[in-house]
């Protein structure tokens, strides 16, 4: 499965640990939610990364204690057309102001990667080879945004209001 | 009429552009029919019984002369020659070939046209009265609003792929002509204590299989924050509205489980955190898109001018004068509504024939625009009076000049199962054969106003259960069956409908509706007693027997 940041194919740096492996030391990892959760306080000590899965049905209001020391927010589309992670998203980018990895997992689309950046993700894992290779593309599809939301993309309504302060 | 500018073309051929790569994709079998389905749905491709069928949105009802022309040269180039106007301010093509489809929405993205979200789990086409800007009793012009939400609401990153389907609609008019409280958001402009307008916010409203009238959850939203109330909504829903289940996924039903006042206390509380974010509207960008309304220049005439009274000695004028005219706003000017149900014809069906020649009469009389309506009919809003002579001699040379909107023919009906996949019965040949009972327009007349509704199943196109009469066809042991309810209305005292009694197999149901007709003439109190008075003061039950007595 192709993971895209930055617009490129890349390396998972993340290992992901189920729910009873032992964490490895000194290597990033990805941790479900309940076990983030019950050991958060012993996570904070590690040296490496700490990432978590975070599933679509939980607030993601829970997670904001631990905000400031998790590398990376994996959120889950159990199918393309389930997008309650776009919500998930947008607040733990705007509400929460959440600067570390903002990861889409499970069925996505190329043509849902400018919803999925719009709503703050930066890492895609796409389950297509197609996908992931025209991904650049398939981001730069739109120039005009009708709504501002979390990538800090110049909305129309603010492109329209610097026109009329232009007059 | 809203004039597009640079951003609005951009993004529509943006749009045009990435579905022709879809649709390739599609073709050379990239994608598969469960990944393309939620992609063309939301540019409004539909796969019917026969073919593709593509939906046009119209927002807020409002047509140019050269948009028309446009929809014909679609029905001409791409179809058989007709295009279907719904029941909610849309068009839609047939028999359209998907590999012609991107050519298609190029074609109509010239004239500003698409099928943007017009189907899919997504935000729907924002409706409002289709008489917006010329009703002499609206408070302001509500489509600056609707098309605020539109654009805000137009490719949402957010809520593109929400548990289901969503509707909008808006009126700022005393009398309700956009059936605001059977929509997921419904929103009535309104003037508070101060003499400040804004909006009345109904939620959860929508018919289907589990009909609900939508709720207020609060009484008077100030203007500015009408995107990010909205928004509010749109996030809870999208977050806890039920996806195990695609019957139980409309907000309706959210608002039902959770109740109004808990589903109105988690939209306050998201709206806490964002109405003072980039969402409240600046007073400049409001403006701005006011600015782009054009509204016609209007002559300074009198009401009444010698030549109606003059042509009113004509009995067929007259009739279709009092019956298809309406008041201006305007001094001088009237409203005429274009009847798309002509006697034993598919209701809200125009040719591109009648399309061209229609645009060519909004050129003529009505400052080049031309409404579309949730009734399926048409409507040229700017008619100076002294035409309508000259104007009901063309209208009625192409047909579309029967006298019978608002009576017993002006029949609403979804494409049933002459087209629709979905549907366990025809609709459109009851309409028809219903039209050609009544076409009697002295017995019509005698009747009065009268909406009939007819949806050829549970999912309710057609609107059944907010008709004064409506019909729903039902399957049984493979016949088509059809169930009646009495007494539903959409305006601002929205009511459903109540069921009449058992239902009848196809080759009754025009006997039916003419029972009812017949009961309805004897129980009035007077000949002024409206239909819909009538049965709230009767109730159903003498329908029944006189109804059914004879059965």
């Amino acid at each position: 499965m192709p993971l895209v940041k930055a617009g490129r194919i890349v390396e998972d740096r993340f290992v992901r640990v189920l729910d009873e492996a032992s964490i490895p030391d000194g290597v990033a990892v990805i941790l479900p939610a309940a076990r983030l959760l019950a050991d958060a306080r012993d996570l904070v000590l590690r040296q490496a990364a700490t990432g978590v899965v975070w599933p679509n049905d939980r607030k993601v209001a829970e997670l904001a204690p631990y905000l400031d020391w998790i590398a990376l927010v994996a959120l889950v589309f159990p199918n393309f057309r389930d997008g309650r992670g776009y919500s998930q998203a947008r607040i733990l980018r705007e509400r929460y102001h959440f600067r570390g990895e903002l990861r889409a997992t499970g069925q996505i689309l190329r043509d849902q990667c400018l919803f999925l950046q719009r709503a703050g993700f930066d890492a895609f894992e796409l389950t297509k080879d197609a996908d992931a290779a025209a991904f650049v593309a398939a981001v730069h599809r739109y120039s005009v945004f009708y709504q501002p939301a979390a990538d800090g993309r110049a909305s129309t309504l603010t492109a329209r209001l610097a026109r009329v302060s232009q007059h | 009429m809203y004039i597009y500018d640079d951003f609005d073309r951009t993004l529509v051929q943006e749009r045009v552009r990435e579905f022709g790569d879809q649709v390739n994709r599609r073709l050379s079998g990239e994608l598969t029919e469960e990944e393309f389905k939620p992609l063309r749905l939301m540019n409004g491709v539909y796969l019917q019984l026969h073919a593709y069928m593509l939906r046009i949105a119209i927002p807020y009802g409002t047509l140019s002369s050269d948009q028309l022309r446009m929809l014909a040269h679609v029905a001409r180039r791409y179809d058989r020659n007709y295009g279907h106007f719904t029941t909610r301010q849309n068009i839609q093509f047939n028999w359209i070939k998907l590999k012609e489809l991107p050519d298609a929405m190029a074609d109509l993205a010239r004239a500003g046209l698409h099928g943007m979200q017009t189907s899919g789990n997504c935000v729907r086409n924002v409706t409002t009265d289709q008489w917006a800007g010329v009703a002499p009793d609206e408070i302001e012009d509500p489509r600056i609003w609707a098309e605020l939400l539109r654009q805000h609401l137009t490719l949402h990153p957010e809520f593109s792929f929400l548990p289901r389907k969503f509707k909008v609609a808006l009126t700022a008019a005393a009398h309700d002509r956009a059936a605001v409280k059977i929509h997921d958001v419904g929103l009535r402009m309104h003037r508070n204590g101060a003499g400040e307008t804004g909006f009345e916010v109904i939620v959860g409203g929508g018919l289907g299989r589990t009909p609900f009238i939508g709720k207020t959850i609060k009484p008077f939203l100030p203007k500015r924050d009408l995107l990010s109330y909205v928004e509010a909504i749109m996030r809870t829903y999208n977050q806890y509205g039920r996806r195990d289940n695609i019957y139980k996924a409309r907000m309706k039903i959210l608002v039902h489980e959770l109740g109004a006042e808990k589903f109105a206390g988690e939209v306050e509380e998201e709206w806490q955190a964002i109405k003072e974010g980039p969402l409240a509207l600046d007073a400049a960008v409001v403006a701005d898109i006011a600015a782009r309304f054009r509204y016609p220049r209007y002559e300074l005439l009198a009401d009444n001018p010698p030549e109606l009274a003059r042509a009113r000695e004509d009995n067929r004028f007259r009739l279709w004068l009092d019956n298809a005219a309406i008041n201006h706003k305007v001094a001088g000017y009237a409203i005429v509504t274009l009847s798309l149900k002509p006697e034993g014809g598919p209701p809200g069906d125009a040719t591109a024939a009648q399309m061209d020649a229609i645009a060519e009469l909004a050129d003529r009389y009505s400052h080049s625009e031309i409404r579309v309506g949730h009734e399926q009919n048409l409507a040229l809003p700017h008619v100076a009076q002294r035409d309508l002579p000259a104007l009901w001699r063309a209208l009625d040379a192409i047909g579309v000049a029967t006298p019978n909107v608002n009576l017993i023919s002006d029949i609403i009906a979804c494409p049933g199962l002459d087209y629709c996949s979905l549907a366990n019965a025809r609709s459109i040949p009851v309409a028809e054969e219903i039209t050609r009972r009544f076409r009697d327009l002295d017995l019509a007349r005698n009747v009065g106003p009268l909406h009939i509704n007819i949806s050829g199943c549970i999912n309710a196109c057609g609107h059944h259960h907010i008709g004064h009469i409506g019909i729903l066809g039902v399957e049984k042991n493979g016949e088509e069956y059809y169930q009646v309810t009495l007494g539903g209305r959409a305006d601002e005292t929205a009511e459903l409908g109540t069921i009449l009694g058992p239902a009848v197999p196809y080759a009754e149901i025009a006997d039916v509706v003419e029972g009812i007709a017949a009961a309805y003439l004897e129980l009035r109190a007077r000949p002024g007693e409206l239909f819909i008075d009538t049965v709230k003061r009767v109730g159903v039950d003498p329908f029944r027997e006189r109804v059914y007595a004879a059965r």
